[in-house]
């Protein structure tokens, strides 16, 4: 069975249709990885064993004639930092090496429940912090348009998965750009959806008032199908939000005529590479040509993101990673002289530079004297910049912008300079300190074919309607 | 505000973390760098502006309601196992780098 460029429905009629069983729709995509992976490593832990008891069940199903499920059979790829009951996850860190967790997060159960099954655990930056997937513990991620390049980070395991067709759809984390990013490095969809509409609970927490789960996928239907099926109320997260799921699916061919995008100039103005301003313009465009009123918007904070952000990013992780002691699970030095002594060596042997570079930042941005200049004034600009949304989702329906001031980068090429990679974030981190939803789609490639990516914002909890703009983009000749 | 290989030192303390001399020279450049670029937010005058924590008090939430009374949902009764059973003992151990089987094992805490 050629599994290129297979979508949810197109795998699942497969199955429904007896063109493939979703035993074999699994083996062949274990094929794939067997050939291709190697030279990719998009995975650290293949899941084979849960993946064939599950892709039987679909076809005990099938075969007795009952209705599938919505994702029936579909291979998926999962984000390292989502735990898995018994199997293997390290969330990209040495510290977690060995950590086999005893519960499913919610997202992945909630994909299981619909069908799907799940090929394996993809590679990641160590406790997803960074932009080029360089900084996980166990091998880089190549970027499969151009594998001397990054696929983007921190979920670039997930992208280089979807776009090498080694997983029909994969989940991700995003916590500052994690998702969108990625997806635009290696020409995707990826949807960061609002804070509070997919539950974290069983996501290993980097910055809790900043992360989100999102899908990865090669159509804008995907992720409106993933994004129904993983998105409502959990109990287990206080912070999912009490509100009804929309059918995204049924809502995608609504007309994008009439309504307003706006356009913001703080998003295509210094340090904006030449091609990737021109090819967001053509898709500006484009959406004027479907009807959109193209609307000029302002968010004048947007320079100030970056500070605000790795400041409070860092101090939560600085918090958040605390609990990585060696004490209940997770890596222990040995030959420690004292209970202190043993928090110190292991911590200190079982975490990256940057995972150090971080907690470091986060906890001088949280100590005496200092909380107040850095923590607290983060705080504060976090405010300015979700009211500049605020104030533009008043007169528009979406503001787009791209997704990454370049095309994806080398691999080495910022790993000595973290200022320059946390600059690659620009145009990312303002919706997780917000909260609002983003999506990034493919809007074209430049002279070396390496892929660019365009993001639709929409107000909170609008996700139908960025959907909506990204399905008409899409769609449209 | 200036980085010093001391105030380096004091926060890998209080972040029990035990840098080695290379990765603390390294460390001094590297929140410096960091640092000076967060230092823009500085021009902003913020002082009557709130502080904002998180996301979830402000949107997806029933307006009319005011603090607590908007998270009522997300309470819960409190009981022994409310929503989840607890794991069994061996569940919560398995992942442990030493136990004895009761409990989690640390090295020796307090000295005589």
């Amino acid at each position: 069975m050629d599994i290129a460029d297979l979508t949810i429905d197109s795998a699942r009629s497969s199955v429904k249709e007896r063109k493939t069983s979703a035993v074999a729709l699994a083996e062949s995509f274990y094929a794939k990885i067997a050939s291709d992976d190697p030279e990719i490593g998009a995975y650290l832990t293949l899941s084979k064993e849960r993946a064939m008891s599950k892709a039987a069940e679909i076809d005990r199903l099938e075969e007795k004639g009952e209705k599938l499920p919505p994702l029936a059979g579909v291979p998926v790829g999962i984000k390292d930092v989502l735990i898995t009951k018994g199997i293997r996850t390290t969330a990209g860190s040495k510290i977690l090496g060995n950590y086999v967790p005893p519960y499913d997060c919610t997202a992945v159960a909630r994909l299981e429940a619909a069908g799907a099954v799940m090929l394996g655990k993809l590679n990641c930056d160590e406790f997803a912090m960074g932009s080029s997937n360089e900084n996980s513990a166990w091998k880089p991620v190549h970027n499969p348009r151009d594998l001397s390049r990054v696929p983007g980070g921190s979920s670039g395991g997930s992208a280089a998965s979807v776009a090498a067709d080694m997983a029909v759809i994969a989940l991700g984390s995003d916590t500052g750009g994690s998702i969108r990013q990625p997806a635009s490095f290696c020409g995707v969809v990826g949807l960061k959806p609002t804070y509070g509409r997919v539950s974290r609970y069983g996501l290993i927490a980097f910055a809790s008032s900043l992360d989100h789960i999102g899908p990865l996928t090669k159509t804008v239907k995907d992720a409106a199908t993933v994004l129904r099926t993983i998105a409502g109320r959990d109990p287990m997260d206080s912070t999912s939000a009490e509100l009804p799921v929309p059918d995204y699916v049924a809502e995608l061919d609504q007309p994008v005529k009439g309504m307003k995008v706006g356009v913001a100039k703080e998003y295509l103005g210094e340090g904006l590479d030449a091609e990737v301003r021109s090819a967001i313009e053509a898709a500006i465009q484009k959406l004027a040509n479907l009807g959109c009123e193209i609307v000029d918007v302002s968010l004048p904070h947007t320079k100030y993101a970056i500070p605000a952000y790795y400041l409070v990013a860092t101090a939560e992780a600085s918090s958040n990673l605390a609990r990585f002691d060696g004490v209940r699970y997770g890596y222990r030095a040995e030959n420690v002289r004292s209970l202190s002594d043993m928090y110190r060596r292991s911590r200190n042997q079982g975490f990256g530079t940057e995972v150090k570079r971080r907690i470091m930042l986060g906890t001088y941005a949280l100590s005496a004297g200092y909380y107040d200049a850095y923590y607290l004034k983060a705080q504060r600009v976090r405010t300015l910049l979700t009211r500049d949304f605020e104030e533009a989702f008043r007169k528009v329906d979406a503001i787009v912008a791209p997704t990454c001031p370049t095309a994806a980068f080398k691999l080495g090429e910022k790993v000595d300079d973290p200022l320059a990679m946390y600059l690659a974030d620009i145009y990312t981190v303002t919706a997780n300190l917000a909260g609002i939803p983003g999506i990034s789609i493919p809007v074209g490639q430049t002279k070396e074919k390496l892929p660019i990516g365009m993001q639709i914002f929409g107000k909170h909890f609008a996700e139908a309607t960025i959907l909506r703009f990204a399905h008409a983009y899409e769609t449209a000749a | 505000m200036k980085v010093t290989e001391k105030d380096v030192t004091y926060v890998a303390d209080l972040a029990n973390l035990e840098l080695s001399d290379d990765e603390r020279s390294r460390m001094v450049r590297d929140l410096n760098s960091i640092l000076g670029h967060v230092d823009t937010l500085s021009e902003l005058d913020t002082k009557d502006v709130p502080p904002m924590a998180q996301v979830s008090d402000r949107y997806g939430v029933d307006e009319s309601k005011q603090g607590s009374e908007r998270f009522a949902y997300a309470s819960r009764e409190d009981v022994h196992e409310g929503l989840r059973k607890s794991f069994k003992r061996e569940v919560a151990l398995a992942n442990a780098p030493e136990s004895d089987g009761t409990f989690f094992k640390v090295p020796k805490v307090i000295e005589r």
